[in-house]
Protein backbone atom coordinates (compact mmCIF):
# COMPACT_ATOMS: atom_id res chain seq x y z
CA UNK A 1 0.00 0.00 0.00
CA UNK A 2 1.57 3.24 -1.13
CA UNK A 3 1.23 6.62 0.27
CA UNK A 4 0.19 8.26 -3.03
CA UNK A 5 -3.03 5.14 -3.64
CA UNK A 6 -4.59 6.49 -0.28
CA UNK A 7 -7.23 7.64 -1.79
CA UNK A 8 -9.19 4.47 -2.80
CA UNK A 9 -8.92 2.81 0.71
CA UNK A 10 -12.39 3.38 3.06
CA UNK A 11 -10.11 3.60 6.08
CA UNK A 12 -8.51 6.63 4.73
CA UNK A 13 -11.97 8.95 4.97
CA UNK A 14 -12.89 7.56 8.16
CA UNK A 15 -9.68 9.04 9.50
CA UNK A 16 -9.82 12.31 8.23
CA UNK A 17 -13.44 12.26 9.29
CA UNK A 18 -12.98 11.09 13.37
CA UNK A 19 -10.22 14.04 12.72
CA UNK A 20 -12.69 16.67 12.18
CA UNK A 21 -14.93 15.41 14.03
CA UNK A 22 -12.62 15.61 17.01
CA UNK A 23 -11.74 19.42 15.88
CA UNK A 24 -15.29 20.18 15.95
CA UNK A 25 -15.83 19.03 19.00
CA UNK A 26 -12.96 20.56 20.39
CA UNK A 27 -13.50 24.08 19.00
CA UNK A 28 -17.31 23.81 20.22
CA UNK A 29 -16.34 23.18 24.00
CA UNK A 30 -13.76 25.60 23.71
CA UNK A 31 -14.70 28.55 22.09
CA UNK A 32 -16.57 31.49 23.41
CA UNK A 33 -18.10 33.04 20.75
CA UNK A 34 -21.66 31.90 19.81
CA UNK A 35 -20.57 32.33 16.01
CA UNK A 36 -17.35 30.40 16.71
CA UNK A 37 -19.68 27.47 18.33
CA UNK A 38 -21.47 27.75 14.95
CA UNK A 39 -18.32 27.19 12.91
CA UNK A 40 -17.33 24.30 15.03
CA UNK A 41 -20.76 22.87 14.42
CA UNK A 42 -20.44 22.92 10.65
CA UNK A 43 -17.12 20.88 10.84
CA UNK A 44 -19.35 18.13 13.19
CA UNK A 45 -21.58 18.35 9.60
CA UNK A 46 -19.11 17.80 6.92
CA UNK A 47 -17.44 14.81 9.06
CA UNK A 48 -20.85 13.21 9.16
CA UNK A 49 -20.98 14.18 5.96
CA UNK A 50 -17.89 12.92 4.00
CA UNK A 51 -18.50 9.14 6.38
CA UNK A 52 -21.64 8.90 4.98
CA UNK A 53 -20.17 10.14 1.42
CA UNK A 54 -17.59 6.52 2.43
CA UNK A 55 -19.97 4.38 3.54
CA UNK A 56 -21.60 5.01 0.09
CA UNK A 57 -18.80 4.79 -2.05
CA UNK A 58 -17.13 1.42 -0.73
CA UNK A 59 -19.76 -0.36 1.10
CA UNK A 60 -22.99 0.67 -0.06
CA UNK A 61 -25.02 -1.69 -2.84
CA UNK A 62 -26.94 1.45 -4.31
CA UNK A 63 -24.20 4.37 -4.51
CA UNK A 64 -26.84 6.56 -4.45
CA UNK A 65 -28.13 6.52 -1.10
CA UNK A 66 -24.72 8.54 0.56
CA UNK A 67 -25.26 11.03 -1.97
CA UNK A 68 -28.29 11.57 -1.28
CA UNK A 69 -27.79 11.31 2.33
CA UNK A 70 -25.28 14.01 2.31
CA UNK A 71 -27.47 16.15 0.17
CA UNK A 72 -29.93 16.43 3.27
CA UNK A 73 -27.10 16.98 5.64
CA UNK A 74 -26.76 20.13 3.45
CA UNK A 75 -29.90 21.46 3.78
CA UNK A 76 -30.38 20.79 7.47
CA UNK A 77 -26.96 22.41 7.92
CA UNK A 78 -27.99 25.52 6.13
CA UNK A 79 -31.50 25.51 7.87
CA UNK A 80 -29.15 25.46 10.88
CA UNK A 81 -26.91 27.48 10.26
CA UNK A 82 -29.79 30.73 9.08
CA UNK A 83 -31.89 30.15 12.25
CA UNK A 84 -28.45 30.02 14.65
CA UNK A 85 -27.44 33.34 13.21
CA UNK A 86 -30.74 34.90 13.13
CA UNK A 87 -30.87 33.71 17.15
CA UNK A 88 -27.36 35.41 17.49
CA UNK A 89 -28.18 38.53 15.82
CA UNK A 90 -31.43 38.41 18.54
CA UNK A 91 -29.11 37.90 21.16
CA UNK A 92 -26.79 40.33 20.22
CA UNK A 93 -29.32 43.56 19.64
CA UNK A 94 -30.73 42.42 23.46
CA UNK A 95 -27.12 42.09 25.04
CA UNK A 96 -24.64 43.96 22.53
CA UNK A 97 -22.40 40.47 22.86
CA UNK A 98 -21.76 37.41 21.39
CA UNK A 99 -19.66 36.09 24.03
CA UNK A 100 -21.34 32.89 26.05
CA UNK A 101 -20.02 34.63 29.21
CA UNK A 102 -22.14 38.09 28.49
CA UNK A 103 -25.15 36.51 27.88
CA UNK A 104 -25.25 33.72 31.24
CA UNK A 105 -28.58 34.83 32.66
CA UNK A 106 -30.67 33.25 29.06
CA UNK A 107 -28.86 29.39 31.37
CA UNK A 108 -31.71 27.68 32.88
CA UNK B 1 5.80 2.14 -4.79
CA UNK B 2 3.56 3.69 -7.39
CA UNK B 3 5.37 5.95 -9.78
CA UNK B 4 4.90 9.70 -9.16
CA UNK B 5 5.02 10.20 -13.06
CA UNK B 6 1.98 8.61 -13.64
CA UNK B 7 -1.95 9.48 -13.75
CA UNK B 8 -2.57 7.44 -10.58
CA UNK B 9 0.78 8.98 -9.14
CA UNK B 10 -0.42 12.69 -9.35
CA UNK B 11 -4.08 12.03 -8.41
CA UNK B 12 -2.66 10.38 -5.04
CA UNK B 13 -0.57 13.64 -4.68
CA UNK B 14 -3.19 16.08 -5.24
CA UNK B 15 -5.49 13.79 -3.11
CA UNK B 16 -2.71 14.22 0.00
CA UNK B 17 -2.74 18.07 -1.14
CA UNK B 18 -6.38 18.06 -0.55
CA UNK B 19 -6.62 16.24 2.85
CA UNK B 20 -3.45 19.21 4.36
CA UNK B 21 -5.87 21.36 3.32
CA UNK B 22 -8.87 20.14 4.90
CA UNK B 23 -6.75 19.66 7.55
CA UNK B 24 -5.17 22.90 8.48
CA UNK B 25 -8.70 24.55 7.48
CA UNK B 26 -10.01 23.14 10.49
CA UNK B 27 -7.15 23.81 12.93
CA UNK B 28 -7.71 27.93 11.74
CA UNK B 29 -11.30 27.30 11.84
CA UNK B 30 -11.31 26.00 15.98
CA UNK B 31 -7.79 28.15 17.04
CA UNK B 32 -7.55 31.34 15.33
CA UNK B 33 -8.79 34.65 18.08
CA UNK B 34 -10.24 36.94 15.18
CA UNK B 35 -13.62 35.71 13.80
CA UNK B 36 -13.37 36.44 9.86
CA UNK B 37 -10.54 34.43 9.65
CA UNK B 38 -12.05 31.46 11.64
CA UNK B 39 -14.76 31.56 8.87
CA UNK B 40 -11.67 31.80 6.36
CA UNK B 41 -10.45 28.69 7.80
CA UNK B 42 -14.09 26.76 7.53
CA UNK B 43 -14.24 27.76 4.28
CA UNK B 44 -10.77 26.49 3.38
CA UNK B 45 -11.80 23.03 5.31
CA UNK B 46 -14.78 22.61 3.30
CA UNK B 47 -13.26 23.17 -0.25
CA UNK B 48 -10.89 20.75 0.81
CA UNK B 49 -13.88 18.16 1.71
CA UNK B 50 -15.33 19.00 -1.96
CA UNK B 51 -12.36 17.89 -3.31
CA UNK B 52 -12.24 14.54 -1.06
CA UNK B 53 -16.14 14.31 -2.27
CA UNK B 54 -14.37 14.55 -5.71
CA UNK B 55 -12.28 11.87 -5.04
CA UNK B 56 -15.29 9.46 -3.72
CA UNK B 57 -17.04 9.63 -7.66
CA UNK B 58 -19.27 11.99 -6.80
CA UNK B 59 -18.18 15.47 -8.55
CA UNK B 60 -21.74 16.47 -8.30
CA UNK B 61 -21.97 16.18 -4.47
CA UNK B 62 -18.14 18.37 -4.84
CA UNK B 63 -20.10 20.75 -6.58
CA UNK B 64 -23.26 20.83 -4.11
CA UNK B 65 -20.81 21.50 -1.07
CA UNK B 66 -19.06 24.54 -3.43
CA UNK B 67 -22.28 26.21 -3.74
CA UNK B 68 -24.05 25.41 -0.56
CA UNK B 69 -21.48 25.63 2.25
CA UNK B 70 -18.70 27.89 0.97
CA UNK B 71 -21.37 30.08 -1.67
CA UNK B 72 -24.27 30.00 1.13
CA UNK B 73 -23.65 29.18 4.92
CA UNK B 74 -19.72 30.90 4.94
CA UNK B 75 -21.27 34.16 3.16
CA UNK B 76 -24.35 34.22 5.44
CA UNK B 77 -22.03 33.74 8.54
CA UNK B 78 -19.40 36.86 7.39
CA UNK B 79 -22.89 38.76 7.16
CA UNK B 80 -23.53 37.75 11.14
CA UNK B 81 -20.10 38.89 11.95
CA UNK B 82 -20.31 41.99 10.29
CA UNK B 83 -23.96 42.80 12.27
CA UNK B 84 -22.81 41.46 15.74
CA UNK B 85 -19.49 41.21 15.92
CA UNK B 86 -18.29 43.73 18.63
CA UNK B 87 -14.58 43.58 17.86
CA UNK B 88 -11.90 40.86 18.35
CA UNK B 89 -11.86 38.79 21.48
CA UNK B 90 -8.99 39.20 24.17
CA UNK B 91 -8.63 35.20 23.83
CA UNK B 92 -10.07 32.09 21.87
CA UNK B 93 -10.89 30.31 25.01
CA UNK B 94 -13.36 30.57 27.99
CA UNK B 95 -12.56 31.58 31.43
CA UNK B 96 -11.45 28.91 32.92
CA UNK B 97 -7.59 28.04 33.12
CA UNK B 98 -8.93 24.26 32.95
CA UNK B 99 -11.28 24.45 29.64
CA UNK B 100 -8.98 24.50 26.94
CA UNK B 101 -6.94 21.21 28.08
CA UNK B 102 -10.08 19.84 28.55
CA UNK B 103 -11.95 20.16 25.93
CA UNK B 104 -8.87 19.47 23.89
CA UNK B 105 -8.71 15.97 25.60
CA UNK B 106 -12.06 15.49 25.07
CA UNK B 107 -11.67 16.28 21.09
CA UNK B 108 -8.65 13.96 20.81
CA UNK B 109 -10.12 11.01 22.86
CA UNK B 110 -13.41 11.41 20.50
CA UNK B 111 -11.15 11.33 17.23
CA UNK B 112 -8.75 8.53 18.59
CA UNK B 113 -11.75 6.14 19.69
CA UNK B 114 -13.37 6.65 16.14
CA UNK B 115 -9.99 6.59 14.08
CA UNK B 116 -9.61 3.57 15.84
CA UNK B 117 -12.67 2.07 15.30
CA UNK B 118 -12.76 2.97 11.74
CA UNK B 119 -9.22 1.05 11.23
CA UNK B 120 -9.83 -1.78 13.17
CA UNK B 121 -12.95 -2.58 11.97
CA UNK B 122 -13.22 -5.66 9.91
CA UNK B 123 -15.61 -3.72 7.07
CA UNK B 124 -17.41 -6.37 4.68
CA UNK B 125 -16.79 -6.72 1.57
CA UNK B 126 -18.13 -4.22 -1.07
CA UNK B 127 -21.26 -5.93 -2.76
CA UNK B 128 -22.35 -5.63 -6.24
CA UNK B 129 -23.87 -2.19 -7.27
CA UNK B 130 -27.39 -1.65 -8.08
CA UNK B 131 -26.47 1.65 -10.38
CA UNK B 132 -23.48 3.34 -10.68
CA UNK B 133 -24.16 6.59 -9.05
CA UNK B 134 -24.02 9.25 -11.36
CA UNK B 135 -26.65 12.28 -11.31
CA UNK B 136 -29.13 10.34 -13.19
CA UNK B 137 -29.28 7.84 -10.64
CA UNK B 138 -29.14 10.62 -7.93
CA UNK B 139 -31.94 12.01 -9.36
CA UNK B 140 -34.13 8.84 -9.98
CA UNK B 141 -33.57 7.93 -6.29
CA UNK B 142 -34.52 11.57 -5.27
CA UNK B 143 -37.98 10.93 -6.99
CA UNK B 144 -38.92 7.79 -6.33
CA UNK B 145 -37.48 6.19 -2.76
CA UNK B 146 -36.85 9.43 -1.32
CA UNK B 147 -39.45 11.35 -2.59
CA UNK B 148 -41.59 11.67 0.86
CA UNK B 149 -37.69 12.93 2.51
CA UNK B 150 -37.36 15.45 -0.46
CA UNK B 151 -40.62 16.68 0.34
CA UNK B 152 -40.19 17.11 3.62
CA UNK B 153 -36.98 18.77 3.72
CA UNK B 154 -38.70 21.32 1.45
CA UNK B 155 -41.06 21.99 4.48
CA UNK B 156 -37.77 22.10 6.66
CA UNK B 157 -36.25 24.83 4.78
CA UNK B 158 -39.49 26.74 4.14
CA UNK B 159 -39.87 26.97 8.19
CA UNK B 160 -36.29 28.14 8.99
CA UNK B 161 -36.17 30.68 6.27
CA UNK B 162 -39.83 32.19 7.99
CA UNK B 163 -38.39 31.51 11.68
CA UNK B 164 -35.22 33.51 10.75
CA UNK B 165 -37.43 36.26 9.25
CA UNK B 166 -39.07 36.14 12.61
CA UNK B 167 -36.42 35.96 14.92
CA UNK B 168 -34.30 38.28 13.28
CA UNK B 169 -37.21 40.95 12.35
CA UNK B 170 -38.68 41.02 16.20
CA UNK B 171 -37.19 44.18 17.93
CA UNK B 172 -36.55 46.46 15.24
CA UNK B 173 -38.96 48.83 15.74
CA UNK B 174 -37.40 49.34 18.96
CA UNK B 175 -36.26 53.11 19.12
Amino acid sequence: MSILGLSNYLETYLLIGALLFGMGVYGLLHRRTLIGMLISSELILSAAALNFMAFGRFLAPDPTTGQIFTLFIMGIAAAEAAIALSIIIAVYRNYKSIDTEDVIDLQG
Amino acid sequence: MMSLFTAEGLGGLVFLFVVAVTVTGGVIATNSVRLPRAVSGLAMCLIGVAGLFYYLNSPFLAAMEMLIYVGAVCVTIVFAIMLADSGAEAKVGRQSAVSAPLSFGVGALLAWGLGLLGITTMWPASPVKVNDGSVTAIGKSLLTTYSMVFELISVVLLMAIIGALVLARAGRDKP
